[in-house]
């Protein structure tokens, strides 16, 4: 009852006859299960987050769960916030990179046990976005106070002398800022709990 | 649990998000500083994504239709939506004002049910509660910034307050179900969540320099949550559904 199933199987009356090509290790049994969850967890950093197209959806911490068996991949999935416009966009991403890369029989679903918050950003993740232009959430917030909104590093010159111009910014998932050092204004991915 | 119980208080939720953020989308492109233009527009897509999730729990768990016939195909008198959220957006202290109302009250309900025994509910409230966060910090920042500002915006701020509240109050308009929403501990009710409301609003109110009216009973706008609502509500879910009731049926 908690997990909605939102997508089909691509291929469900193949089910049992699947072609696995690539380099992803044909397996059937349980007990070698890992290395299929491993290799899948590979191929969907190669799937990015539409707005942010250098940040995979494995370091933006939508990823909450990979189970491989005997007939069918399954991912379990949840959006950054209720009102993502492209979750269904990134399912379908999902499941088209898995096929490319000879995964073709693969489940996608939405996680409703999990709530995603920025606390699941990988360490990769802050780099990327940094990378991007992006300033990066603080980091183990259990509560989001006004204080650590002003808190928010320069991406550009790592000057913490900024100030926040709008906690809202051009998609949910940012804010407005201003660095007095270097006269830029930047976004930053914000933080949620 | 009483199903009827849990599906009048989703739908009633999902009906505020739902119409609440179409206003809040009337400010996009016309708010007065183009930071407030992209608040207001944000906090409309927040809004509109919670009342699709809490349609789509509707449609899973309580067999009733799918979310875009629960948000574009009913009408005006099967909308339990509190009167507050669809009065037009006036000028911005009113709309800041309501905004300032209607989220402290939305995210103490979904702190609230963060506790539900209503599983598919308790973990949307989970998530919901963490975005409502920016909602509040939002109307709080800028309710003591205009209620301390000048002598324009503080009586313009008093005035908006003063006109609201009447209608604030009526999103507390209790259900038939509240004993067993109780009974179940799917929620706690509406005295409590008014209760809860008042000790967060009464201190950031008199922070900013203003004063809550006194109500009387009579005064408050209930009526929303039993399907009777202003002249207003009708008009916008027209405009609303203007596109979609051309062809209810085609493929986007």
């Amino acid at each position: 009852m908690v997990n909605v199933q939102h997508t089909q199987p691509v291929n469900p009356s193949g089910a049992r006859n699947l072609v696995r090509r690539g380099e992803i290790p044909p397996v059937s049994r349980n007990d070698n299960a890992v290395v299929w969850v491993e290799s899948v967890y590979k191929v969907l950093q190669q799937v990015m987050d539409p707005e942010i197209p250098v940040l995979s959806i494995v370091d933006l911490g939508m990823i909450t769960d990979v189970k491989v068996d005997d007939a069918l991949v399954t991912v379990k999935m949840i959006p950054t916030f209720t009102a993502c416009p492209a979750i269904r966009h990134i399912k379908e991403n999902i499941v088209s990179t898995l096929a490319a890369n000879g995964i073709e029989n693969a489940l996608v679903v939405v996680d409703d046990s999990i709530s995603w918050n920025s606390n699941r950003l990988t360490d990769n993740a802050r780099v990327v976005l940094e990378k991007f232009g992006l300033g990066t959430p603080t980091k183990n917030c259990n509560d989001i106070t006004p204080e650590m909104l002003e808190d928010a590093a320069c991406p550009f010159c790592k000057s913490s002398n900024t100030t926040m111009n709008s906690m809202f910014g051009s998609t949910l998932c940012r804010s407005i800022h201003y660095c007095f050092d270097c006269k830029q204004k930047f976004e930053r991915f914000k933080p949620v709990v | 649990m009483n199903n009827d119980a849990i599906k009048d208080l989703i739908l009633k939720m999902a009906d505020d998000a739902l119409v609440i953020g179409h206003r809040n989308s009337e400010w996009t492109g016309i708010g007065p500083i183009m930071e407030e233009d992209i608040a207001f527009s944000s906090m409309a897509q927040d809004k509109i994504g919670h009342a699709q999730a809490l349609y789509q729990i509707l449609h899973a768990e309580s067999g009733m239709p799918e979310p875009d016939v629960l948000g574009f195909q009913r009408k005006e008198s099967e909308f339990k939506s509190c009167q507050l959220v669809e009065l037009p957006i006036g000028d911005y202290a009113f709309s800041l004002v309501r905004h300032f109302f209607f989220d402290h009250a939305d995210a103490t309900r979904y702190e609230m049910l963060t506790q539900s025994s209503f599983q598919p509910l308790a973990n949307l409230a989970k998530k919901i509660k963490g975005e409502l966060k920016y909602h509040t910090l939002h109307a709080d920042v800028w309710v003591k910034k205009l209620g301390n500002g000048t002598e324009e915006s503080k009586a313009r701020m008093q005035s908006a307050v003063n006109e609201t509240f009447p209608y604030a109050l009526g999103i507390f308009e209790p259900s038939k179900y509240e004993n067993e929403l109780k009974a179940d501990s799917v929620f706690a009710g509406e005295v409590e969540l008014q209760k809860r409301w008042l000790d967060k609003i009464t201190p950031l109110i008199e922070q900013a320099g203003l004063k809550l009216p006194n109500a009387r009973q009579d005064d408050i706008k209930y009526g929303g949550r039993n399907g009777y609502h202003t002249e207003h509500l009708q008009p916008m879910l027209t405009e609303m559904n203007e596109v979609i009731s051309t062809d209810y049926n085609t493929e986007w």
